[in-house]
């Protein structure tokens, strides 16, 4: 495992996208230690241009939308990680399961796995947010992590039952080895790379929907996401006024965020793709 | 050898895997009888369901049909204890030892799982002395590779430790699935006298699964020769060998190379 992170820090392409998201995330955490101010309160006209004392301008309730877009990528970062973690669990457990065990409890949770992937998982995303009273983003969060499982399962159950039948996995069954603990030291040490993989891309993915489902004014109450601040500015019509601070600086932080997660999970896939390893 | 020493006796045991269209009936009613100290050949070509078998033997997969008696009882592995118990007597060696090792997994963790499952409570010396024991018998040194990687070690060290392995858990019955298909014809020869010199410190019975007639005939007491599923000629090996029944039996042995004669590739 130390072996595997030394050779992902010789990744450029890995320390790229680390390095994004991480002075992004420094950025986020640090400000509002600094700004103490509320984000939310109006402390200018609506719709002024970026200044030297509102750096992104103000938005349609005459916020400062620097201070407000440094919530909102926390917020979206969070929800995005609640929601990959979420994801990667059940996706890991379902498809643990599903491999390990086989016969019919394989062919029940493929069924169900495959029934979760062909209903579009945002339809469901905005039907469970619509029926749903109190939305908090972590609320938001996991209903995202419980739509975007089944890809992880499907992946999962695949490399399970490959690796079933190694030898090694025999061995430690005639070693008297128990289930949980083969399933622990025998298969997750192989799968771990790609759970890494596949959390860092549901991550990205969470992140995107919370924005998609925000911006529909689906999203969580009470807080400040960047699908948030794209919302308002729809509603608002920021656009007509022409106020493109209120709109342009959050989706590029939300293009910013995926992309240097999705560069970093290209940077583990060359390493850790088998093909190419070792 | 007599009724008294018999181990393991299966009857009409059968395997199919699939259903409807796609079943396929891998191993197709059939009788052994192994007895304690023999060494038996399960010869066949691929396909022909040895493995399966061998597998159905060692109790990693369950058959469709057919009773498996061990030691005049019959063979209950429905609990995980009774399974462990089972496997303190029967152990196997896989073909190809670079996927029989778990890459994560330093050396030393191999042999001290060996110490656990026998349920012994040693000191960390007596635990090492045992190790180093068992690494010297197959000629390997247990300080220089106890805290290495199995990528780290060559394919017949590899297999060597899987003997080093067997040597410290004692089964009753070793099950070797082509033990020496994958490594060198130099170590092929070394694993061929320690799993011969294990059988007679410990009168341990030997299945040999394999497809090379020649190398059954060399180290067994019984050759089973298989074929479609199916047991088609079994008996003492020179019988076999030297006096084959079926027509099977006679296109395995004649396909053996022999370094004296011409080829006949046409």
């Amino acid at each position: 495992m130390k072996n595997s992170f030394n050779i992902l820090i010789k990744s450029p392409k890995f320390m790229l996208g680390a390095g994004i998201f991480i002075v992004m995330l420094a950025l986020v955490l640090i400000f509002p230690m600094i700004n103490r101010k509320d984000p939310l309160e109006m402390i200018a006209l609506a719709f002024q241009p970026p200044s030297s004392q509102l750096w992104l301008g103000s938005d349609n309730f005459g916020r400062d939308l620097f201070l407000e877009l440094m919530y909102g990528i926390q917020t979206s970062i969070r929800v995005g990680l609640i929601a990959g973690v979420f994801a990667t669990a059940i996706g890991l457990i379902i498809g643990l399961a599903s491999g390990y065990i086989g016969g019919i409890v394989d062919n029940l949770l493929t069924s169900i796995t495959n029934i979760f992937i062909v209903i579009p998982s945002f339809i469901i995303l905005i039907l469970i947010s619509v029926s749903i009273n109190s939305r908090s983003s972590l609320v938001t969060a996991i209903i995202i992590g419980i739509t975007s499982w089944p890809w992880t399962a499907r992946a999962v159950r695949a490399q399970t039952s490959s690796l079933r039948n190694r030898d090694h996995v025999h061995i430690a069954k005639i070693s008297g080895h128990s289930t949980p603990r083969i399933i622990v030291f025998e298969i997750l040490p192989y799968i771990a790379s790609y759970v890494v993989m596949a959390f860092v891309l549901q991550t990205a993915s969470g992140i995107l929907s919370e924005a998609s489902i925000s911006m529909l004014g689906l999203g969580p109450y009470n807080t400040i996401s960047l699908g948030i601040i794209m919302n308002w500015a729809l509603v608002f019509e920021a656009p007509v006024a022409g106020a493109w601070w209120a709109f342009i600086p959050a989706a590029l932080s939300i293009a910013l965020i995926t992309f240097s997660l999705y560069m970093m999970n290209t940077g583990m896939d060359e390493i850790f793709n088998p093909k190419i390893r070792s | 050898m007599s009724s008294r020493d018999l181990l393991i006796r299966g009857r009409g045991i059968t395997k199919v895997f699939g259903y409807g269209a796609a079943k396929t009936t891998a191993v197709d009613t059939v009788d052994f009888d192994f007895h304690k100290g023999e060494i038996i050949s399960i010869v066949g070509e691929s396909g022909s369901g040895k493995t399966t078998l061998a597998k159905i033997i060692m109790g990693l997969l369950k058959e469709s049909g057919g009773s498996i008696d061990y030691k005049g009882q019959p063979r209950v592995l429905r609990r995980h204890a009774d399974r462990k118990k089972y496997w303190k007597d029967i152990q196997a060696i896989f073909q190809d030892p670079f996927s029989s090792f778990n890459l994560f997994q330093r050396v030393e963790k191999l042999l001290l799982s060996c110490i656990r499952l026998q349920g012994l409570k040693l000191t960390k010396e007596e635990q090492f002395n045992k190790m180093k024991e068992a690494c010297s018998f197959v000629n390997l040194k247990f300080e220089e590779l106890y805290n290495k990687y199995p990528f780290e070690l060559s394919g017949g060290q590899m297999q060597r430790l899987m003997i080093a392995r067997i040597f410290m858990l004692h089964p009753k019955v070793l099950i070797a699935d082509e033990p020496t298909s994958m490594v060198d014809a130099c170590s092929r020869s070394t694993i061929l006298d320690m799993l011969l010199k294990l059988r007679d410190e410990n009168e341990m019975t030997i299945i040999f699964i394999t497809h090379d007639v020649g190398l059954a005939y060399y180290v067994s007491d019984t050759i089973y020769i298989m074929e479609k599923g199916q047991i088609v000629e079994r008996g003492p090996a020179e019988d076999i060998i030297l006096n084959p029944q079926q027509a099977y039996t006679r296109q395995l042995i004649s396909d053996v190379p022999k370094i004296h004669t011409a080829w006949d590739l046409g």
